[in-house]
């Protein structure tokens, strides 16, 4: 414990450390995040953090509680600045664009979030999927992009007869996979997952994999997952962190079977974590 | 003997456990049976006043039977109708404006401006209408009496806006947001309609209580035995024809006031029931 706070007191003393992208060769980059330093209030949350997300690839971020995986990922739609006392130093780019100076809505619609706990609104199905497609002010068919994004999500046979109940008269896992459909209607470049499948039972979890498997081809996906068998199923890169550091970042495979770092070796193996 | 206690201590315990159940339910039946009573004893007092007359015809003079008391109802329908055009919009907005943008100092201030407003007696509501606007304009009018009964509405509605808006989500808001909707679509299409239930119910609980107020409008909507066009004169209401008809030494007056009583409290019921029905369609949160 002490070593690791002696070890990260040592890291933000040099200088902001180059994106750690070498093992994305020949990928092109959608995210890319450059010293990012991230606080709440006067407490650090993340420590000089830069990360290379590729173009439709999943990304997963595994780490244990309170690491800052999923600050992380907030940061990534500035979903963190719904906290007042959250503030933060670096630079995030989305296609090379700042997204800091960018309109936040229009980002939001780029970047898609998927939560811990399915959070479909208090209204129809049709009308969750069909939310973000009207505040955004689509100018298509709002019934076939519906029907578009709920098939997407592998939805469509099982609620195309009651698109107009209530989102909470379906099941929790069909519920996440709803809300996964109503963040895919305004079709984002990244769908940001917040363990997407901590509520949920295996059965709804290995669909919800199913889903991401599917999904990548057009789409580039951020995973925090607590759940390491998970990450290793899902993503194609992984990043593990620790008490706001990011510690390593490699191919899945390579993270799992021969991790450079003893620490991430040390929680792979659960010893710690 | 052993360690565990015999049956006459489980005995005991039933005795206990009944003699509690039937005092809860002795208080619970009390409550209905209040209610009851007065329900009852205004039918049977003022029930055989009610016709079509009373609905449709103007109060007869002291002495000649029969009559209506539709200038007081309609008068009272105008009065909630000024009162609602004040307190709803300044109850609801400042809610929201409690519940999702107030810091920490004018949201204290705000609850307890509002505490203390919702505790002052409406008498002295009624001074302050008087002062306000009746001594301003030189007479009575709807208008005084409304924005009496308007202010009294503005705290109840104000904090059970702000309740119901804080029990909703944060997990909803989020989720409208991470869409792209801005804070205050997010409210407008999100969060409001989650909670339009808990306010719909508080706006007619605060219309059902100053609709049967009659102190703030003795000396601002004062009392009227006619129509009262426009808003600008006195204006009769429900609550001020039981208080003069019931203080009033005729037995025919006696009835009607009776009458009064139940068809004001007829109102609040039938609203009531209205607003529970609307309310049970449409889609809630499960809690």
């Amino acid at each position: 414990m002490n070593a690791a706070v002696g070890a990260s007191r040592k890291m933000t003393s040099v200088p902001p450390s180059e994106p750690k992208g070498e093992p994305l060769a020949g990928l092109q980059t959608r995210l890319e995040v450059r010293g990012l330093n991230f606080y709440y209030g006067s407490k650090q949350a993340l420590f000089d953090v830069s990360l290379i997300v590729p173009i439709h690839r999943v990304t997963a971020l595994i780490g244990p509680s309170g690491c800052g995986k999923s600050t992380l990922l907030r940061t990534l739609n500035r979903m963190h600045e719904t906290l007042k006392i959250s503030r933060l130093a670096g630079k995030i780019l989305l296609d090379g664009e700042d997204i800091f100076r960018q309109d936040v809505t229009r980002l939001r619609r780029r970047v898609g979030m998927v939560f811990q706990r399915p959070n479909p609104f208090p209204k129809s199905i049709f009308d969750n999927v069909a939310y973000g497609l009207r505040v955004n002010g689509y100018k298509g068919s709002i019934a076939e992009a519906v029907e578009k994004s709920l098939r997407r999500s592998a939805l469509w046979d099982e609620v195309k007869d009651s698109l107009h109940k209530s989102a909470y008269a379906i099941s929790g896992g069909q519920q996440q996979r709803l809300c996964i459909a109503r963040a895919l209607a305004v079709d984002p470049e990244v769908l940001l997952l917040d363990e997407p499948c901590s509520a949920l039972d295996p059965i709804s979890t290995a669909k919800i994999e199913e889903l991401l498997f599917s999904l990548r081809d057009n789409c580039t996906m951020v995973i925090v997952t607590h759940n390491m068998q998970q990450a290793a199923r899902t993503s194609d890169f992984t990043a593990f962190m620790l008490e706001g550091h990011l510690v390593e970042y490699q191919p899945t495979e390579q993270l799992f079977t021969n991790p450079s770092d003893p620490r991430t070796e040390a929680y792979i193996t659960g010893r710690f974590g | 003997m052993s360690a565990w206690a015999g049956s006459r201590h489980r005995i005991v315990r039933k005795i206990i456990s009944y003699l509690m159940l039937s005092l809860t339910s002795l208080c619970a039946l009390a409550v209905m049976g209040v209610l009851l009573f007065i329900l009852g004893y205004l039918v049977w007092n003022g029930g055989s006043s009610l016709s079509l007359d009373f609905f449709t015809k103007l109060p007869k003079p002291v002495g000649e039977t029969g009559g209506g008391m539709a200038n007081a109802i309609v008068g009272s329908l105008k009065l909630l109708l000024l009162a609602s055009c004040i307190g709803i919009p300044i109850g609801v907005i400042g809610g929201i404006y409690m519940a999702e943008f107030g810091g920490k100092t004018a949201t204290f201030l705000v609850q307890f401006t509002a505490d203390l407003l919702n505790g002052v007696p409406s008498i002295v509501i009624g001074i302050f209408a008087y002062t306000v606007i009746v001594l301003k304009m030189k007479h009575f009018s709807a208008l005084a009496g409304g924005f009496a009964l308007g202010i009294m509405m503005i705290p109840i509605t104000l904090r059970s806006t702000e309740q119901f808006l804080r029990g909703v989500p944060v997990a909803l808001r989020e989720a409208a947001m991470a869409l792209g909707a801005s804070k205050w679509k997010t409210i407008v299409t999100v969060v409001v309609p989650a909670a339009y239930r808990g306010i719909l119910t508080a706006i007619l609980l605060s219309l059902a209580r100053v609709a049967g107020e009659t102190a703030p409008l003795l000396f601002t909507a004062f009392n009227n035995r006619f129509w009262s066009p426009g808003w600008n004169q006195p204006i009769a209401s429900l609550p001020v024809v039981v208080y003069t008809y019931a203080l009033s030494p005729y037995d025919d007056w006696h009835r009607q006031a009776w009458a009064c009583g139940l068809v004001l409290l007829g109102m609040v019921l039938v609203t009531n029931i209205i607003a529970r029905t609307v309310l049970s369609r449409g889609i809630s949160i499960p809690r």
